[in-house]
């Protein structure tokens, strides 16, 4: 199982880690934030429970907003919006 | 609610009712088996504070490294604080079932080989645990991995002798052990006895002249100078590295300037950075001191040392080492348990693993049902179960073939690293560091390069995976 990148729209990026263990899903996300212009939102997907709590102690400290999170039955959908 | 949220509830209760229940039916069978439960209801706290912080040793450095996230460091810092207080506590008032090893450059090779296999599996030893409670298939086969590869090591010779140098040879002939451990067969009993057991078993009381069980060496020889100033420095070090940076930039832009006030401030809100992360290492930190107290409560109580006594009072004799003991740390502990238990299997199928140190000097091979490390064990994921069930974070996940071998390769450096370094990320640093022993701390520098070492490796593969995924995407 890989990660997935897509461009759903202008601006704004799917990252699909679902499948993905520690490290791998909070590493894309850096990766992928480090990518995206500012301003710019990424959609991340993730199953993997003890990554939630890094992806947003790692949001908070850079400064880059979750502006939406939902979990349902282990499943994970953080919306990302990057920091000017 | 939503009914399956309910019937996750319902099977929360389901897994304590079932552990209340071996409780209770075993102790109206015999009174000794109190012993067993202790260890079992201590496990479940572990469980239960482990999912609950996503409390995962292995994520510690690694997210530090990797992401610049400290909320792990943070939690282990004020577990093993939390741990220290309350074992100060029970070490001065004579209550302590810790020993401590010997210390030494070994300890800090098996942790660098601990430390990268951690990264590749994905979760430390104890981690694996609490995510094999949330249903994780891959953690179940990291768990396998250690257990098979320690319980191996523990008794192979053959080629492995040639490369034992001859004065470990030498040094183990001349510790007159039993013939039937046949110590000059065996490359780990060879390392044990010959290398290992040469080192100086050191506290950090013992360097200051003080003895373990005194108020002063509990307190300021092992808690001050042992956890409190190496825990501190290490959280400064890692506010300055890793925390300041995005603190002092809003401070910047705010006021202009940063001074000692506003660092504190900074220093506080990494501490706070993960309450939850935090609070779990609070409850587990006094778990891990209480469980000493309570066990060393049950020893005096029947009168025994060890639980290979309560064995034999049971009527279970098999197994018990040549000692006459089982593995019965009186505290948590994750990995010897874990050999034990595929050592045994390897045993009933005809493999004569009792001529070792490891087995059958120390530890033994007790039936896995009469082990009382064992019903920690099962007891932890299992309240790592509870809590993922109570929050709807259950779920059964399959290991796919990418991270199978992942989780095989990370296990068997993880199996390796926790027998030459007498125990893994629980009973070779977080016990150990927590009670002043040296090699604790050493074990942990070890794991901190480790660490390093297999994120430099994934951070190579993840850009490479990255590149060909964004190949075609304009950004």
């Amino acid at each position: 199982m890989a990660v997935k990148v897509e461009k759903i729209s202008e601006g704004v990026y799917a990252l699909d880690c679902t499948g993905l263990v520690c490290p791998h899903p909070q590493i894309y996300t850096k990766k992928m934030i480090e990518k995206i212009k500012a301003g710019d939102t990424l959609v991340v997907t993730f199953d993997n429970p003890s990554s939630s709590e890094t992806i947003a102690a790692m949001c908070l400290s850079k400064g880059n907003e979750i502006i939406e999170k939902k979990s349902d039955c282990g499943k994970y959908v953080y919306r990302i919006r990057k920091s000017a | 609610m939503e009914s399956g949220a309910r019937k996750k509830k319902i099977w929360a209760l389901v897994i304590v009712g079932f552990f209340a229940l071996v409780s209770v039916l075993t102790y109206a069978y015999n009174d000794y088996y109190i012993y067993l439960s202790a260890y079992l209801w201590f496990g479940l706290i572990y469980g239960m504070c482990l999912q609950y912080g996503r409390f995962c040793f292995a994520s510690a450095f690694r997210d530090l490294f990797a992401v610049g996230v400290p909320r792990m460091v943070v939690g282990i810092m004020t577990a093993t604080l939390f741990f220290a207080i309350v074992s100060s506590f029970v070490t001065a008032a004579g209550f302590s079932t810790f020993h401590p090893s010997p210390s030494g450059i070994h300890s800090i090779i098996a942790g660098l080989i601990f430390g990268i296999g951690m990264v590749f599996a994905g979760g430390c030893a104890s981690g694996s645990l609490y995510k094999a409670g949330e249903g994780s298939g891959l953690a179940m086969l990291v768990i396998l991995s250690i257990s098979v590869t320690q319980s191996s090591f523990a008794d192979l010779g053959g080629f492995l002798n040639k490369l034992v140098p001859a004065s470990w040879h030498a040094s183990a002939m001349s510790k007159n052990l039993p013939a039937v451990i046949n110590v000059g067969d065996g490359w780990l009993d060879q390392y044990l006895a010959g290398y290992v057991w040469n080192y100086p078993k050191v506290t950090f009381a013992n360097l200051l002249g003080m003895k373990n069980e005194t108020i002063s060496g509990a307190f300021a020889g092992n808690l001050v100078v042992g956890v409190v100033l190496p825990a501190l420095l290490m959280l400064i070090a890692v506010y300055f590295i890793w925390g300041r940076k995005g603190f002092v930039q809003e401070k910047l832009k705010e006021k202009g300037s940063v001074g000692l006030r506003d660092h504190l401030t900074g220093f506080w809100g990494m501490i706070l950075l993960s309450k939850r992360t935090s609070i779990a290492g609070l409850f587990l930190g006094v778990a891990c001191g209480l469980q000493m107290f309570v066990i060393e409560g049950l020893r005096i109580k029947f009168g025994v040392r060890n639980a290979g006594e309560i064995l034999t009072r049971l009527g279970s004799d098999s197994g018990i080492s040549i000692r006459g003991t089982v593995f019965d740390p009186g505290y948590w502990y994750v990995t010897t348990q874990e050999a034990q238990w595929v050592g045994w299997v390897m045993h009933k199928l005809g493999w004569n693993n009792m001529d070792n140190i490891f087995f059958g000097y120390i530890n033994g091979i007790p039936n896995p049902a009469l082990n009382p490390a064992d019903w920690m064990s099962l007891a932890l994921i299992g309240g790592a179960a509870v809590m993922a069930l109570l929050n709807n974070e259950f779920r059964f996940k399959k290991p796919t073939l990418e991270f199978a071998k992942w989780a095989i390769i990370g296990g068997f450096l993880m199996g390796i690293g926790s027998r030459l370094g007498l125990g893994c990320n629980v009973g070779a640093f977080f016990v150990r560091a927590s009670n002043g022993d040296v090699g604790g701390w050493l074990f942990g520098l070890g794991m901190i390069g480790g660490a390093y070492i297999g994120v430099k490796f994934f951070n190579w593969l993840t850009e490479r995976k990255m590149a060909k995924e964004l190949a075609g995407i304009e950004i």
